[in-house]
């Protein structure tokens, strides 16, 4: 009588325990998992957006493939991240020397609104040459910070005036397209330059 | 009410030493300011004619026994300044928000450099130009004032020394 109940509750504790398992991989692996949120960005070969670069010319994701890119998000209105980052970027380029010819260089601007093709050419002319700006109607710009995965929010300040938050790293692909890692803002060049030669391949 | 004379005269002993510590206290605020802060290492950078507001960073260093609190900006060169501060958050994104006033312990400094702290100069009235100066005054809590030349380097410039 005693060996029945002791069975039974064994049972019990195994169909528990093998609930709780059940329960447990259909909430992380199973169809009741949340759906994976993506951090990297896409292949450029998965990307669609069409965009104007500084000199007028049409751009889009396929104008990056056959030689490795960086490419950042900002916008010229912004006083202390944008212009230290594209210094960076600069001082970077000069420390590569030769092969920096070898990169696409590209400052997508988040803020389409004041960056015009023109505002960007006055803009990206006072950093490296190899710098190009990119600028286009708001939901081309959308869907190209969708593709990287990136973010932006325009935020109101004081008057009529406002400021834009955006993901501020520099994203590295290679020559095929396939990204390859990111540069986080206040990375030092010591850090920086060594993943720019990984995309280049060296 | 009715006091002794022995207790008025203690009630005016203690007005008048009111008044005193409060004269000496006022005055103590007033000479605890500027003397005491430093301003070193400020510069700019240079801007692309006056619609786009630009930056300027210093350190701030309270040399003075009292804490300091730096509280307003002011400059010729720009309608509006103010401390701004530049946040990134775990996945990247960057914000920018007024830093609201800022207190400087006794013997602490304070550093505005880029992607922190910095001078967000608004409204330019006239162009920055590499190879200016401009001034710029910090006002702290206790009324103390403190003007800087800031020296305009050029527009992809990322310290004093470049």
């Amino acid at each position: 009588m005693q060996r029945r109940r002791f069975l039974q509750y064994g049972a019990a504790g195994v169909g528990a325990f093998g609930l709780m398992l059940l329960v447990g991989w259909w909430r992380v692996d199973g169809p009741g998992a949340p759906e994976p949120v993506e951090k990297w960005p896409v292949p450029l070969s998965a990307m669609e957006f069409t965009l104007t670069d500084h000199e007028g010319t049409e751009v889009g994701p396929d104008t990056l493939l056959g030689r490795p890119s960086m490419v950042f998000f900002g916008f010229t209105y912004c006083p202390d991240v944008c212009p230290t980052t594209l210094s960076d970027i600069s001082s970077w380029l000069h420390e590569l020397g030769n092969d920096a010819e070898r990169l696409h260089i590209i400052f997508i601007t988040i803020d389409p609104e004041r960056d015009t093709a023109a505002a960007m050419a006055r803009y990206v002319e006072n950093f490296h040459p190899s710098i190009r700006g990119w600028t286009g109607p708001e939901y081309q710009i959308a869907s190209a910070v969708k593709g990287f995965r990136a973010y932006y929010e325009k935020v109101p300040t004081e008057g009529s005036n406002y400021t834009m938050d955006h993901t501020a790293g520099v994203f590295l692909f290679n020559a095929e397209g396939r990204f390859v890692t990111v540069i986080d803002y206040h990375e030092t060049r010591e850090a920086a330059v060594p993943k720019i030669r990984r995309a280049l391949g060296l | 009410m009715r006091y002794s004379n022995k207790t008025r005269q203690k009630l005016r002993c203690t007005k008048v030493l009111t008044m005193l510590l409060m004269v000496t206290s006022l005055s103590n605020a007033a000479l605890a300011d500027s003397k005491d802060v430093v301003v070193e290492g400020a510069w700019s950078r240079a801007s692309i004619s006056v619609n786009r507001p630009s930056t300027a960073y210093m350190t701030v260093r309270n040399t003075g026994e009292d804490p300091v609190t730096l509280t307003s900006l002011e400059t010729p060169l720009a309608m509006k300044s103010t401390i701004h501060k530049t946040q990134i958050d775990v996945n990247g994104v960057i914000s920018m928000r007024p830093s609201g006033e800022i207190l400087i312990a006794s013997g602490q400094s304070v550093t505005l450099k880029p992607g922190g702290l910095h001078v967000m100069l608004m409204k330019l009235q006239k162009p920055m130009k590499q190879g200016d100066a401009f001034s710029l005054t910090l006002n702290f809590l206790d009324g103390g004032q403190v003007t800087v030349d800031i020296p305009i380097l050029s527009i992809a410039a990322r310290g004093p020394e470049s």
